[in-house]
């Protein structure tokens, strides 16, 4: 059971610590204010981004397949309900206002990504490649015939919310930092 | 402390402790709360024995999952399992309930 990829150092650590604390205020979002426990999970999205080439949830194991993996790159799909539900996502890297404020506990919490049986039945996930995106969906809106006529579709980040009407999703999202391959068309 | 004693798995570590049934801990390398457990389980000096999911390849990562869905079918982390029930989640109380 050994590692076979070098330790993440204190400072990269660090420097990956201040973006996502910095980034997540920017958006309305709050990281672990403890910051032994929030930097031991930091490490742990370094570790994985050298394993897999991606930030997977240090509290989940990974397929090591991106696509298959949308959904628990950080931050994932479940965090905003759960911080929502219990005060912290699931690994607890960003937890509420009320957590943040020390007026709620936290507790161990619920699993509520699928178990891959059932995301495999669930809706397909987005297309990877910026060409679907931008040919494909594009020519079919989903509204319907009739229902709705937009000069652009809109698109949904999968990870927030954030909605926004364009040809095509941006490359990263405004508001969580998703890259477009976590965007969905939605109109 | 490495060892396949008393355990599932060639890949396990086997921590000394006092005997309070066979205990195995299913966790992530990654994983604070698995951290967690693993350090309320040393604290309380039991003896254990854990495999990192994560760090395990081809037949064995998949020989540990198999294992871990008969416990737990949706395969979350850290699964603790006391004498063939488990504890999914840093459940502090239970656990220490269930060491007795």
């Amino acid at each position: 059971m050994e590692n076979d990829y070098p330790e993440p150092s204190p400072e990269e650590i660090d420097r990956l610590y201040s973006r996502l604390e910095k980034e997540a205020r920017q958006g309305g979002y709050n990281l672990n204010s403890d910051g032994e426990f929030a930097r031991g999970l930091v490490k742990g999205l370094l570790v994985n981004e050298r394993r897999y080439g991606y930030q997977a949830c240090p509290c989940r194991l990974a397929a090591d397949d991106k696509i298959a993996d949308l959904d628990i790159i950080c931050p994932c799909y479940y965090r905003d309900a759960d911080v929502t539900e219990f005060g912290a996502c699931y690994c607890a890297l960003y937890v509420s206002k009320a957590v943040l404020k020390g007026e709620q506990k936290l507790g161990s919490i619920l699993e509520r990504r699928p178990p891959k049986e059932e995301r495999q039945k669930l809706q397909p996930q987005p297309e990877p490649q910026s060409k679907s995106l931008l040919s494909a969906s594009v020519a079919e809106p989903r509204a319907g015939p009739g229902t709705l006529k937009l000069s652009v579709p809109v698109w949904r980040c999968l990870v927030c919310g954030y909605l926004c009407g364009r040809d095509g999703p941006p490359e990263i999202c405004p508001i969580c930092k998703a890259g477009k391959e976590r965007f969905e068309r939605f109109i | 402390m490495v060892s396949s004693y008393g355990c599932d798995f060639m890949n396990s570590e086997h921590v000394a402790g006092n005997d309070k049934g066979k205990i195995m801990l299913y966790a992530l390398s990654t994983c604070i709360w698995c951290k967690k457990t693993r350090e309320l389980l040393q604290s309380s000096a039991v003896a254990f024995d854990y495999i990192y999911v994560d760090l395990l390849k081809g037949e064995d990562r998949v020989q540990a999952i198999d294992e871990i869905k008969k416990y737990n079918p949706g395969t979350s982390f850290p699964t603790l399992v006391i004498d063939g029930k488990a504890i999914v989640g840093f459940r502090e109380k239970e656990i220490k309930e269930a060491l007795g």
